[in-house]
């Protein structure tokens, strides 16, 4: 296959970067298209060029370092990461536009690597249950219901790659948060913390930058790990509930 | 120097107890005046980190990624083992430590091993306080695979993203700790040099993966928890990223390497499909539990398998193992896989691949069971291969997966560097010469959450808290080493990109010290290997400046230090003349073709000891004594 790319290039934090375009003529359909970035990467390297930054890792959809707006979407057509794309959902010939994530909280450190630490601080602000190594009971003295186990189970399996906030046009980061904040509050284990967690959570959301969640539903439907939007809605309800009854308040 | 594995005395099953309660003790007060640097945050790291830092110690953790969340870890898919019983099926501590023994092919010190059984229950107890999502049956109890290597059915769940949960739950300790000031955490920089201060390791040197700032940090002591090897290979089911060099660098420090021959070769991936392939995936060992796994009978058989019919195909693993079938262990399952390859029987356009066969499984227990224990799996291998594995067999073949090699430590995951410390993939201790599935992930959080904590508090109770200030002699010496090897780098402007040189030795690796190895080809290999590496320090190119984000500068480092690996790696499955678990040695077989181990000669771990660039390695022995288990023969016949 041919294909042209049109990648966004960028120095560093401070150049303005654009698009810069490449053809490729020797794209195989079995290739994923990071290999296909590899394979221009070799090429622009042996011209004494540098190559394109990008970040990846796993390349199996589970780490969530790949994070390219491919032809608009975030991650490209398929409901999937970058990395599990591979160059059979394309056509010979077909112009491929490849840019960063683009959010206020992700500013981009190079060509299409961005900075997603705001994500870490929400989850450093509560995205956990507060027990110290070695004190605990015996796992089958917590029993829980399989179908809740179930639900738990699909909202942490979030990879926290910041689709949705690409996704989104207000940059929301609320289907990450409420991703966390339901797993953890469907869970017997977790419900002590519930109020201050997703208070605390909401909170460092706001304070990072992110956009407010207007509903779009542009998040789930970009999520390469199908979290659904009903997260949404449970963390407004925990939110609700939890101001008013509150035994936590940010000052 | 003599090796000293610091195995405390009295019976296997209270050693563990009695050194708990040995060991000296930081008092409260005062551990918030001793600094450790924890080094990677997959689950040896992350849980380390965490743990430690509410005992109240100063962690600085590190990692390359953009967040702690990312590490290699995140990517195990098939489980965890734990000797809970819980299905009542005759599981217990020392079962789970048999097995491992066994499974090691008798190649792993009993007493780590034992130790490693005995935690691996509050391990359990660990993650579903944190919140960690295990499979659960009906009535609201976790539920249990079993996995090859065991007739019990111990390991634990959470469909087939295990190590995410798990990674999860560590990662979300540590940001605890992060966000009540205790772990201060280095995203996005890479350890390149270990500072040794009189004979004691008391800090690192890294680079900043954004700025190129090299920068040193001053502490107590050390963990390196970074991970295992397996790129050495260039193709491997290890993320991109997982490399040697913070292993390989205080190798070079005077921390003795481990048996690096032995690698897990894993049965079940999907095969390489062209030039471009940048790595290989996994699909989990669990699949063995429904798949079968067949090759037809005939040579050259190019039928569609469903045009094979039955009494023309050979299931070789049930033929030659009827006791174990297609649960027996890695390294087994993937010879026995290469040995129908070579025979001509091999399937798919490569002949490199054998099928897994589901349509039993389908027929018995309908697709929808199926589907609910092996979706994403399935799902995985259709986005990957463009076909349909509920229709059609899948294809796999083995890749490399894991090494059980890594640095070498005492009882006490110490290295031989005192201060330097070894957790998770990156030590040799618990596997021997072959790990049993989803037990990587039981060892990994069985280091950072139940022995570091108390065997670094016993080294730090010994030293007194004076720091040392990063402008000292030492901290200097090894930022200007390591600047030098950078500019050394990037001034040689040659004609062939980094990935040429990791392919290329990759290749040679794969193909003389992989799957099966003999002298001949060995001898070759290490010709091959030097001959790569001095072509690589002439000329190799690499593009951009060291002062921001440069993917090539990075790369060019850990190919670096893998050449001088491999080279290692191929002088111990030189030195080592029999096989054992994942090491294969052609010339030390059984007339059926089994690994002929050697025990009167081999019962040893090979430590190697580094002398200087471009001089053989010195070999130290740690003899393995073996007194609860009795040596025998591995056979899942
Ligand atoms: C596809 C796959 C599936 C697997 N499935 C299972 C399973 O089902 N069950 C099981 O038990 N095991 C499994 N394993 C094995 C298991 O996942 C690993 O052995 C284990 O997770 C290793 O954990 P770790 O903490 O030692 O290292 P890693 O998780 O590899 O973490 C290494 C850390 O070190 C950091 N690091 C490395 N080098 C440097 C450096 N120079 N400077 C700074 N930081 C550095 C990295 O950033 C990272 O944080 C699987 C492995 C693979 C590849
Ligand atoms: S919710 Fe989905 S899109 Fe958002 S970070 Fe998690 S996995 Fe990515
Ligand atoms: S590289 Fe890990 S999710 Fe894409």
């Amino acid at each position: 296959m041919k294909i042209t790319l049109k990648v966004w290039r960028q120095k560093n934090a401070q150049d303005k970067g654009g698009l810069v375009t490449y053809k490729i003529d020797h794209v195989s359909p079995d290739m994923s298209f990071l290999e296909m970035f590899d394979v221009l990467n070799e090429d622009l390297l042996l011209k004494g060029e540098e190559p394109i930054a990008f970040d990846h890792d796993c390349r199996e959809g589970i780490c969530g370092s790949c994070n390219m707006v491919i032809n608009g979407k975030p991650h490209g057509p398929l409901q999937t990461t970058t990395c599990q794309l591979h160059m059979r959902s394309f056509k010979d010939g077909d112009t491929i536009v490849v840019e960063p994530w683009r959010a206020k909280a992700f500013p981009v450190i190079k060509d299409l690597v961005v900075n997603r630490t705001a994500f870490d601080r929400i989850i450093q602000a509560g995205g956990y249950i507060s027990v110290n190594t070695g004190v605990t009971v015996d796992a089958n003295e917590i029993p829980i219901p399989k179908d809740i186990a179930d639900n738990a189970f699909d909202a942490a399996t979030c990879i926290g790659c910041g689709a949705c906030v690409a996704a989104c046009k207000n940059a929301s980061a609320m289907l990450f948060v409420s991703a966390k904040v339901s797993q953890l509050a469907m869970l017997p284990q977790g419900k002590a913390e519930s109020k201050r967690r997703v208070e605390k959570m909401v909170a460092t959301m706001d304070a990072e930058g992110f956009g407010a969640c207007t509903n779009t539903g542009a998040c789930e439907a970009e999520c390469p790990k199908q979290i659904s939007i009903t997260n949404i809605a449970m963390l407004n309800r925990e939110y609700l509930s939890s101001k008013l009854t509150s035994d936590y308040v940010e000052s | 120097m003599k090796l000293d594995s610091k195995i405390p005395d009295g019976q296997l099953a209270e050693k563990w107890g009695k050194h708990k309660f040995n060991v000296k003790l930081v008092n409260p007060a005062n551990k918030r005046k001793y600094d450790i640097i924890v080094v990677g945050t997959g689950l040896a790291g992350a849980s380390a980190a965490a743990s430690l830092a509410e005992l109240g110690y100063n962690v600085k953790a590190f990692c390359f990624q953009d967040s702690p969340r990312r590490a290699h870890s995140i990517a195990a898919q098939g489980g965890i083992n734990a000797a809970k019983n819980y299905q009542n099926d005759g599981d217990s501590v020392h079962r789970l430590f048999y097995d491992t023994i066994k499974g090691g092919d008798f190649r792993a010190r009993e007493s780590n091993v034992y130790r490693l059984a005995e935690v691996s229950t509050s391990i359990i107890d660990q993650c579903v306080a944190q919140g960690v999502p295990f499979a659960r049956e009906y009535g609201g109890l976790l539920s249990n695979r079993s996995f090859g290597g065991s007739q019990v059915s111990r390991t634990f769940y959470a469909r087939g993203q295990t190590g995410q949960q798990l990674l999860l739950g560590a990662y979300s300790a540590l940001s605890r700790q992060i966000a009540a000031g205790k772990v201060e955490m280095f995203t996005r920089s890479e350890m390149l040099d270990v500072v040794i201060i009189d004979g004691k390791a008391r800090g690192i040197v890294t680079r900043n993966l954004v700025t190129g700032k090299i920068e040193s940090h001053s502490a107590h002591a050390v963990l390196l928890c970074t991970g295992g090897y397996g790129n050495v290979f260039f193709l491997s089911t290890n993320a991109m990223g997982s490399n040697v060099t913070a292993a390989w660098r205080a190798h070079k420090r005077g921390a003795f390497f481990a048996n690096p021959c032995f690698t897990q070769i894993h049965p079940t991936c999907i095969p390489v499909s062209g030039d471009h392939q940048s790595k290989l995936t996994l699909m989990s060992e669990s699949l063995r539990n429904d798949g079968r796994v067949w090759v037809p009978k005939a040579k050259g058989d190019k039928r569609k398998p469903q045009d094979i019919p039955e009494e023309e195909r050979d299931y070789f693993l049930e033929r030659k193992y009827p006791a174990f079938g297609n649960l027996v262990p890695r390294d087994i399952a993937s010879r026995n896989a290469k040995q129908v390859c070579d025979e001509g029987r091999g399937v798919g356009t490569s002949g490199l691949a054998v099928y897994l066969d589901f349509a039993d499984a389908i027929k018995r227990d309908s697709q929808k069971v199926v589907e609910a224990k092996y979706g994403n799996l399935f799902d995985m291998y259709q986005q990957i291969t463009g076909e349909n594995p509920y229709q059609m067999p899948m294809r796999i073949y083995p890749a490399v997966h894991y090494t059980m090699g890594g640095l070498w430590v005492d009882y006490n995951l110490m290295t031989t560097v005192p201060g330097l410390y070894a957790l998770g993939e990156a030590n040799f201790s618990d596997h021997g010469a072959n790990r049993l599935g989803a037990s990587a992930l039981m060892q990994g959080l069985a280091d950072g959450y139940f022995v570091a904590p108390y065997t670094v508090g016993d080294y730090l109770a010994a030293m007194p808290a004076t720091k040392i200030p990063t402008d000292h002699a030492e901290f200097k010496k090894a930022e200007e080493n390591v600047k030098g090897i950078i500019s050394k780098l990037l001034s040689i402007n040659g004609t062939k990109t980094v990935d040429h040189f990791h392919k290329e030795m990759g290749k040679i690796m794969w193909d003389y010290c992989g799957m099966s190895r003999d002298a001949k080809g060995l001898t070759f290999a290490k010709k091959r290997m030097q001959e790569i590496r001095e072509e690589f320090w002439k000329n190799v190119k690499i593009v951009g400046v060291n002062e921001e984000l440069n993917i090539t500068l990075e790369k060019a480092l850990r190919v670096a230090d893998f050449l001088e690996l491999g080279e290692l790696m191929i002088d111990d499955a030189m030195s080592r003349e029999e096989s054992c678990g994942g090491h294969f040695r052609e010339e030390y077989q059984t007339p059926e073709g089994e690994a002929d181990r050697n025990d009167d000669k081999f019962a040893y771990v090979a430590a190697w000891e580094y002398t200087g660039d471009n001089k053989p390695e010195n070999l130290h022995k740690e003899e393995l004594v073996f007194e609860n288990v009795k040596l025998s023969k591995r056979s899942y016949k």
